[in-house]
């Protein structure tokens, strides 16, 4: 088997741990280019224009339906209706997103969307409605590249994150921590990283009085507001959302959980070495720039030598992305959602605010075997032309470069051998292989 | 950049349908449960160790309830059950009045209740807490479960434990080895292709650690499959299980499904074929009352005795599961007051519940303090790592230093 070059096994690193997948031509294009140059592009284009995105409009529920009640009255018809109209429409939008990661030509600012996603998670379970949850999802793939500060400002205060963590009924005659807890826990901070079970407490009544409206829009009631003194990690006053987020993130461990946790997404499930570490700090900077951020933990030194076991989202979407198929109806969007279901990662349902697990969580005889199915099925209808127009010598070569993989292992390489006449179980195996589940 | 030659997919109703179990990765056309039964290897009299998580801190204080006690009254007005409601265990302590069953098994002497199990230094992280009691590690954070270290000591046989569910909890993560794991599937195999697992599953000398986990797995799948195919291909067993059968937030199941029996349908078919499994692994999770906690704890409470009643009845009569010992446990208590919205924020200890014909019924561990209290949170006395120690000594059989470390002592709850 002939191997790719260095550059160019880094370079689908990059890709992959970018996007859903790759293929071959994209790792020619970018091998060799100055990737700082590249991700420049990338990350300043505006990801609207992209014409897969443009070509799959979010489906915007304006307002949460009323739901359908009255004293006296027996609406039991209507209130099936109703939540049978509001579970379709997040169906529609969780279809939706599937066919938009198939969809665009830079995976790149779904895969950040996802990472965000996953970062603040929030669970359809919970908050039901398709407005809340898209209009989170709007915020996350607008703010994930600016100011942190903006991005975490708009998490504690938007719809879909109060309705989760209980923030709408955080009431400063009963306050409730759960959001306060989680977003030094999990959000800003890092658990155990400096903060104490008074923060919390205080910083609940900070998080006071917020209010959910129908169409995704929240607001503060001074009524509902603590308005007496807290004290937050040191600082003192009459604290409201907004400072409480500036006090969590100017807790000098807040930006080294930040780029912490970005990195596992992002390069490796192993955390960064203290050297790089600082390197990442010292981009996201007291801008708290996501960008920057961003861009160091693809070009920092470690970033080709990090691994990763990909997750069900990132190993679906790259086998539909690469095999050239679209998701343009309903179906095609459930059946994709289905193979996320059973592999553990639906995307808007991650299992609980901590997010989705990583690493050796995902490899299970359960989900290596539904992913063998999965993969098995979408082959049969699959462009496999570069395999199929492959001399029978050169098409382990050819299914490897088809996904990005710049080098089989000897044990895979005798995993294919068998399916060399047959392009469809070749590519099967392939996406599959210990070298296509981990970037 | 090349644009891309779009096609449709066309997957034939996948998961929906032909959604049976899933079972490993080779073709299943033989639907042979004698010739199972050949196959298995669970001797005679090993113990089975049936374990049920509960995620989002269980409130103890609702589960076993102190009825005679006028500071749970004092600390819980609106939330504390009346003494006419609990299902009374002694003369001081009842428990919830959705656990019916397990009442009935307590009057039996089935059902054993560890009181006050905790760590030190209780955390009040749904996740930290969770990953403590998980990894049995109380002071540091590690990669590996107690479950998952037990397999690293004991060999590489992927039958030894199984988790329903596609993705592992902790708990089953080994550094080398990890429990097998069920979930719903959605097609079976070609042999041709399951041949390839063989090769895939060969391990190279220079195999990053991520790739020689995804290498194991597929070894292990191998002899799962063919062990676990002529089991569950067996009959009826469309279930769905739902992947994330953890999490903090209740998913009713369609169909008014109870969806612990479901995982524990799995588990019982297996146990009657003497599939050689020693551990079993399922999960409810929901329990995250933080408001108007009383009906929907009980609800909860409900699903896990409807469930895990039939299921030790059934088990009391099989020649293997009368082996069985189911354990139940959750992160944490909650608070012992109320909060102001009817509910109870994150707590310490918790009662472990352990049932099953070999189990001697009653009660272990001291009862906590309702007044002497650590900031507002019940003192523990019994570890958890002590009710592994007896479930490794007794129930699996092994030495239990490798999962959870020395210096442990015996509880007695068991036989």
């Amino acid at each position: 088997m002939t191997t790719q070059s260095p550059d160019w096994i880094a370079a689908a690193r990059l890709l992959r741990r970018t996007g859903f997948g790759t293929t071959g031509p994209r790792v020619d294009a970018v091998t060799g280019q100055d990737w700082s140059v590249y991700l420049d592009r990338l990350l300043n284009a505006d990801p609207e224009a992209d014409p897969g995105a443009r070509a799959t409009p979010m489906p915007v529920v304006p307002s949460v339906p009323p739901y359908p009640w009255k004293e006296g009255e027996d609406l039991s018809e209507a209130q099936t209706e109703w939540n049978k109209q509001v579970d379709q429409q997040m169906l529609d939008l969780a279809g939706w997103w599937v066919s938009r990661m198939a969809a665009v030509h830079e995976p790149i600012h779904e895969k950040l969307t996802l990472i965000w996603h996953n970062h603040f998670a929030t669970s359809a379970t919970k908050v039901r409605f398709s407005t809340y949850m898209g209009v989170q999802n709007q915020k996350l793939r607008t703010m994930k590249l600016g100011d942190f500060r903006e991005l975490a400002y708009a998490m504690l205060t938007d719809a879909a994150m109060l309705s989760w963590l209980d923030g709408k009924d955080n009431v400063a005659s009963s306050p409730n921590e759960n959001l306060s807890r989680e977003f030094m826990e999990l959000f800003a901070l890092g658990h155990g990283n400096g903060y104490s079970e008074t923060d919390v407490k205080e910083g609940a009544r900070a998080l006071t009085g917020w209010t959910v409206q129908r169409d995704g829009r929240t607001s503060m009631l001074d009524e509902n507001h603590d308005g007496r003194t807290k004290t937050v990690l040191g600082r003192s006053g009459n604290m409201d959302a907004a400072q409480f987020c500036d006090a969590v993130l100017n807790h000098p461990y807040s930006a080294r959980y930040v780029a912490g946790r970005l990195w596992q997404q992002l390069a490796s499930d192993t955390p960064p070495t203290p050297q790089t570490l600082d390197r990442l700090v010292t981009a996201y900077g007291p801008g708290r720039d996501l960008k920057a951020l961003t861009k160091a933990i693809l070009t920092d030194p470690e970033f080709v030598t990090g691994t990763s076991i990909n997750g069900p989202v990132e190993w679906l979407m790259g086998v539909v992305r690469t095999l050239g198929f679209s998701i343009d109806t309903a179906e095609l969007a459930y059946a994709a959602l289905d193979i996320l279901t059973n592999l553990g990662q639906k995307p808007f349902h991650p299992p609980d605010v901590a997010g989705w697990p990583r690493g050796r969580a995902w490899v299970s005889t359960a989900s290596l075997a539904s992913q063998m199915g999965a993969a098995g099925q979408l082959a049969n209808n699959g462009d496999l032309s570069t395999i199929e127009d492959a001399g029978v010598d050169d098409r382990i070569d050819a299914a490897g470069y088809l996904i990005g993989v710049g080098a089989w292992s000897d044990s895979t390489v005798e995993g294919l051998k068998p399916f060399v006449r047959e392009p469809q179980r070749l590519f099967t195996v392939a996406v599959n292989s210990p070298e296509y589940l981990t970037t | 950049m090349p644009e891309i030659n779009r096609r449709k997919f066309l997957i034939a109703s996948v998961g929906a349908g032909a959604a049976g179990l899933l079972t490993g990765v080779v073709s299943c056309s033989v639907a042979d449960l004698e010739k199972a039964r050949e196959q298995a290897k669970l001797p005679d009299d090993a113990g089975v160790l049936v374990i049920v998580t509960l995620y989002g801190g269980n409130d103890g204080l609702s589960t076993v309830i102190p009825f005679t006690d006028n500071a749970y009254y004092d600390a819980r007005p609106e939330l504390a059950y009346a003494p006419q409601e609990v299902l009374p265990l002694d003369a001081r302590l009842g428990l919830n009045p959705a656990l019916t069953g397990l009442h009935q098994l307590w009057g039996e002497r089935k059902l054993a209740i560890v009181q006050g199990v905790t760590y030190p230094k209780p955390d009040r992280s749904h996740f930290r807490s969770m990953d403590i009691w998980q990894t049995a590690s109380p002071t540091e954070p590690v990669s590996t479960g107690w479950i998952g270290r037990w397999l690293d000591a004991t060999g590489d046989d992927p039958l030894r434990a199984i988790n329903i569910g596609a993705v592992l909890p902790v708990m089953a993560v080994g550094d080398k080895q990890t429990a097998s794991a069920l979930a719903r599937d959605s097609s079976p195999m070609p042999d041709q292709v399951a041949d390839a697992l063989t090769a895939l599953g060969t391990d190279e000398s220079d195999d990053k650690k991520s790739m020689s986990a995804i290498r194991t797995a597929y070894r292990s799948s191998r002899t799962f499959g063919q062990a676990l195919t002529p089991v569950l291909a067996h009959g009826n067993p469309a279930v769905t299980l739902d992947p994330n059968v953890g999490g903090l937030t209740f998913t009713p199941q369609k169909d008014g499904e109870n969806p612990l029996s479901t995982q524990l349908n799995v588990v019982s078919t297996c146990i009657k074929a003497a599939v050689p499994t020693r551990v079993y692994m399922v999960a409810l999770g929901g329990f995250d009352t933080h408001a108007d906690e009383r009906g929907p704890q009980q609800d909860l409470l409900a699903v896990v005795d409807q469930a895990l009643t039939p299921f030790l009845r059934d088990m009391s009569s099989d020649e293997h599961g009368k082996d069985v010992v189911v354990m139940v446990y959750s992160e944490f208590g909650r608070r012992v007051a109320a909060n102001a919205s009817q509910g109870t924020d994150h707590g310490t200890a918790g009662p472990v519940l352990l049932a099953g014909a070999p189990v001697k019924g009653g009660f272990y561990g001291e009862p906590p303090s309702l007044t002497d209290l650590d900031d507002g949170d019940l003192k523990g006395s019994t570890d958890f790592r002590d009710v592994y120690h007896e479930l490794l000594v007794h129930t699996i059989n092994t030495d239990p230093v490798p999962a959870i470390g020395p210096g442990r002592r015996e509880i007695g709850f068991l036989a």
